[in-house]
This record gives structure tokens, C-alpha cells and sequence, in this order.
């Protein structure tokens, strides 16, 4: 691919196993991402998505080195930040930005809006025009400048998600990570704040990844879609082409199991097979 | 004709504050039938739940209306009795099957405790009752899993055993509240598929409760559509989503994503259809009057 924004090379991830962690000593290693490779294209929005325990969360947090990978690579605008320490990541920071799903555990509760939104502005040297800045991040999510003056509690979760997009877009960041933001939304919410990523994402130009448990939010969001399983990519490729024809048997399944809002009497009909516990 | 196995008729509920939270809701479920109630946060579909299993919240008041099972007007019978014939006819899916289930005990003693309350069955007969379940809802090796403790197992795993559990006394009517909002989109649909065989193989009537208008479609047989705390449509699921008729039941229908046609779907709910609810929530209430009691 052409000058891709992050280029992922072999990424592997181990995390520490608490479940089997002895009382005393540290927990054995359990290894979640198992080498991927892949490239996110630029000003375009990736879908990764897989169910839960598939290690998507994970690699989210690697792309944007909230953990450090054990393995591989990862590139950023050409860079290998794989290792970088804070100090020389700093700067890079703000253009690696992040949304997260519950905005009610990422927004500080004794801060206003407005002190949420102007924080990451002020480390990140942009601290003139303050009050100018927040007005403007606040506009562009859809709520009025005096939405500042609140606390997190005086918002129902689609303002407050609306806040966590103000805030990572404030920056105007060349990356941004959506960790499952509309999940816990009712949909007439979810719909109001996929529009508004979407538009946003148009708009600035920002390269997103996209991280969702659903195929059919995916499906309108995103440009090319990275399906996980087990730590690994069971298969990767252009939205249309990957929902027209799925290539892999466990792409096929997550797709057949979506409970689309229409009659279908031979969905249920299939006998169920045993499971093992 | 036989009474139906759930009808409620015209039932309020206000908090402490005199705010309602159940606006005059009327439904039935036949023998047999699942009902779905969907809705989105605060529309009342849990409420309605527990208040057909007598669990509202003690900041909760029934000020009118009617619950009956069968022949019985709950509202009519002394607290323990009513309580003893919720026990006998009825039963709950919950949504989270990890907090419904103690973890401190295992599985199978859980599973033995509703038998041995509700039927009197002990011992041998119950433990054999709890096998033959744990094998109808599919677990290839019940004995290990009546040995396990409620983390040894995974989440399907816990909804099954959950499942299992909710029939285990033969109610006539279970209320399934969110059963599949925690899973897996894979495991969802092996959920659905057991749920569904049991009922059928048995003829269990069901209300289930879900804010998802895919698993209303492929559930049930009768779908009320709820807004704050108020029916504003009521229909046989095929026709619901043939013709909904509630400008609110078409904006959910228009707001709920669908990987077939992606550009279609997905649309907020127009400004409008709200201030439409607001004035029909408002006129409901504007002719309604708490009676005192």
C-alpha cells in the first residue's frame, strides 16, 4: 500500500495471566496478538472487529502505545514507535488521539467540560485562544458553547460521548482510535454519534480505526475492514468486498449470526450442536 | 376460549414523586407466545418485567391497573401467596447470568435449590431432573458443569445453565429480560435458537424484553413497542415490521443499522418524531389522575 498512515509489522503482544498468577511472584505471560501485519491507509476509517476476547481492544492500545508490544513493529508517519520511550513520544501524542466506550470512566468528574476539553490542548502547546478552542470543539460535536460550563453527571451518555470525540478531535490529530463508542447507547444515539464520526472523520481527514463488536455499524463506517480471532486476522480486505463475498468460514459466521430487524423464519431453524463447558 | 397466560390491563406505576414510569400499559400473552417488549433506555420494558414477577423496586408503586396469570388477579391475593404462585408459574432469564448465579456455590446444588422449593423434589430425583435439563439446552458434559462454580464456566455457558434453570420447574410463563445483550453475536444466535426450541418444545409463554429490533424480528411472535413507559404500538411481529405505524416504531427501525443497506439505515431520529412523543406522553398524562391509595 502507498504511504500508509501506521504500518504494522509482525505485532505481538504478551500480557500478564491474573488468573494464574501465583500469590507470590508475577504472573505468567498469556500471548493475546500473535504477529499481525497490516497497514492503515490514510484519511479513511478501518473496521477491526471480532468478539469479545478476539484481541481487538488490544491491538488498539498498541497502535496508539498505551502498552508497549513484546514483538514486531509498529509505524507511525514513517516512524518506528514501537519502543519509543514517553519522553520522546510526547510529541507525538497529539496526533494520536483516542475515544473511548464508556465516556462516563474517561471524563474527569470534579472538571468542567470545558477544563476536559482545554487539558490536552494546554499540554500539547496550545494553550492560546484557549476558551476560542474549546468553543469551537464543542461546535463542531453539536452542542452550544455554554455545554462548558457542566460537569460529566449533567449529561446523558450521547452528550457525553459527544464530549470524548470534542476532545480527541480538538487536537486535530492525524489518527484517532474509537474503541467501541457507541456500545451501551441506545440506537436512536448510536446513529447521532456514528453520523457525526463519520462526517468528522470526512471532513478533517482523519485516518480512524474503528474497533466494533458490529458487522453492520462497520459496514456503513468504514472503507476496508480487519477481522480478528484468537489474537490474529482471519482475514482483511475492502468493506464491500469482504461483507459480498467473505472468504473465510469465521467471517461467514459472524455475518450470518447478525439478527438483522427483518422477518426471517428459517433463522432460528437450525437445531443448535452441542457445546463442551 | 382459555384466559390468557399473561394479561395486564391498564397499568401505571409512579415513583415516590408522583412521576410515572408506567403509562397505562395493556398487554397479553397467549400460551405458547412470545411477546417482545423493545424500547430504549428508560422506555419501561424491564419495569414490566418485574413487576409481573412482584420485584419492583421498593421506589416503585403499582397506582393502578391489573396483573393477572391465568385466572389469578395478582393484586388480589395476600403478599405470601402471591408470592408462592409468581414462584410456581413463572420464571426469570436475567440478562447477566454472572451476578444472577452466587458464586460461592456450585452449579448444580443452585440449580437443585428451585427444584427442591418450588416442586418439593430433592435428592436423586432432583439431581437426575437437573441432568436431563443441562442436556435439553445442550451441554455436552452436565456433570462437569454441575461441579463447576459459576467462573470455572464461560458467559454462553451461564446462559445456558440460566436457561436451563428458568424451565426447570415447567413455568407457564417466563419473563427474559435482555437474555442475549451481554454474548457474543455467535453465541447470540445459538441463545436465541435454545430459547426459542425450549419454548416451543413446551409451549411456554414468554415476555421478552430486548432494546434490539433484529432480536424482536427473529423471536417473537407479538412485539409492544414502548416510550416512556407507554405502549405506543402494539402489533403481530410480521406486521410490525411489514408496516409500523408509529412514526417512533419506523424512526427505531430507521436508526437500527443493517449491514444490507448500510446507507439506509443508521439515520437519527428526526426532531420532530420526538416533539410528537413528548405531546403524546403529555396528553396521556394531562387525563390521567393518580387515584389515591
Amino acid at each position: 500500500m502507498a504511504d500508509p498512515l501506521l504500518s504494522v509489522r509482525g505485532l505481538e503482544v504478551a500480557l500478564p495471566d491474573m488468573t494464574r498468577k501465583p500469590l507470590f511472584g508475577a504472573a505468567p505471560k498469556v500471548q493475546i496478538l500473535k504477529g499481525l501485519d497490516f497497514d492503515l491507509p490514510r484519511n479513511s476509517v478501518t473496521g477491526i472487529v471480532g468478539e469479545s476476547g478476539s484481541g481487538k481492544s488490544t491491538l488498539g492500545r498498541a497502535l496508539v502505545r498505551l502498552i508497549e508490544p513484546t514483538g514486531g513493529s509498529v509505524a507511525f508517519d514513517g516512524r518506528d514507535i514501537t519502543h519509543l520511550p514517553e519522553a520522546a513520544l510526547k510529541p507525538l501524542r497529539r496526533d494520536l488521539q483516542m475515544i473511548f466506550q464508556d465516556p462516563m470512566s474517561s471524563l474527569n468528574p470534579r472538571r468542567t467540560i470545558a477544563a476536559i476539553i482545554a487539558a490536552p490542548l494546554k499540554q500539547n502547546g496550545m494553550g492560546d485562544n484557549l476558551r476560542d478552542r474549546v468553543a469551537e470543539a464543542l461546535r463542531r460535536v453539536g452542542l452550544p458553547e455554554n455545554f462548558g460550563k457542566r460537569y460529566r453527571h449533567e449529561l446523558s451518555g450521547g452528550q457525553r460521548q459527544r464530549v470524548g470525540i470534542a476532545r480527541a478531535l480538538a487536537l486535530s490529530p492525524k489518527f484517532v482510535l474509537a474503541d467501541e463508542i457507541v456500545s451501551g447507547l441506545d440506537v436512536s444515539t448510536q446513529a447521532q454519534i456514528l453520523t457525526l464520526l463519520e462526517k468528522l472523520a470526512a471532513e478533517m481527514g482523519l485516518t480512524v480505526a474503528f474497533i466494533s463488536h458490529d458487522l453492520s455499524v462497520v459496514r456503513r463506517l468504514c472503507k476496508q475492514v480487519i477481522v480478528m480471532r484468537n489474537g490474529m486476522i482471519v482475514e482483511a480486505g475492502p468493506t464491500d468486498a469482504l461483507f459480498d463475498a467473505p472468504q473465510h468460514a469465521y467471517t461467514r459466521d459472524l455475518i450470518a449470526a447478525i439478527p438483522l430487524p427483518e422477518i426471517d423464519p428459517a433463522w432460528l431453524d437450525e437445531r443448535p450442536a452441542k457445546v463442551t463447558a | 376460549m382459555t384466559a390468557p397466560c399473561l394479561e395486564i390491563s391498564d397499568l401505571s406505576a409512579t415513583l415516590a414523586n408522583g412521576v410515572r414510569v408506567l403509562r397505562s400499559v395493556s398487554l397479553t400473552v397467549e400460551p405458547g407466545e412470545v411477546r417482545a417488549l423493545v424500547g430504549e433506555s428508560g422506555a419501561g420494558k424491564s419495569m414490566i418485567g418485574k413487576a409481573v414477577l412482584g420485584v419492583l423496586p421498593p421506589s416503585v408503586r403499582i397506582a393502578e391497573g391489573r396483573i393477572r396469570l391465568e385466572e389469578t388477579d395478582l393484586g388480589a391475593l395476600p403478599l405470601k401467596a402471591r408470592r408462592t404462585l409468581i414462584g410456581a408459574r413463572t420464571a426469570l432469564i436475567p440478562q447477566d447470568p454472572l451476578t444472577a448465579l452466587n458464586p460461592s456455590r456450585r452449579i448444580g446444588p443452585q440449580m437443585t435449590d428451585r427444584l427442591t422449593k418450588i416442586l418439593g423434589w430433592e435428592g436423586a430425583k432432583a439431581e437426575a431432573r437437573i441432568r436431563q435439563l443441562l442436556d435439553e439446552v445442550h451441554i455436552r458434559e452436565p456433570e462437569r458443569v454441575i461441579r463447576s462454580y459459576p467462573h470455572e464456566i464461560s458467559g454462553g455457558m451461564r446462559q445456558r445453565v440460566l436457561i436451563a434453570a428458568a424451565f426447570a420447574a415447567e413455568p407457564r410463563l417466563i419473563v427474559a429480560d435482555e437474555p442475549t445483550t451481554a454474548l457474543d453475536v455467535t453465541v447470540q444466535k445459538q441463545i436465541l435458537r435454545l430459547i426459542a426450541e425450549m419454548q416451543r418444545d413446551r409451549g411456554t409463554a414468554i415476555l421478552f424484553v430486548t432494546h434490539d429490533l433484529g432480536v424482536v424480528a427473529k423471536i417473537s411472535q407479538k412485539v409492544s413497542v414502548l416510550y416512556a413507559g407507554k405502549v405506543v404500538e402494539e402489533a403481530d411481529t410480521p406486521a410490525l415490521f411489514a408496516a409500523p405505524q408509529h412514526p417512533y416504531t419506523r424512526a427505531l427501525m430507521a436508526a437500527t443499522p443493517r449491514y444490507t443497506d448500510p446507507m439506509a439505515s443508521l439515520k437519527p431520529v428526526d426532531d420532530a418524531v420526538l416533539a410528537g412523543l413528548a405531546a403524546e406522553i403529555a396528553d396521556a398524562d394531562r387525563s390521567w389522575r393518580a387515584p389515591h391509595g
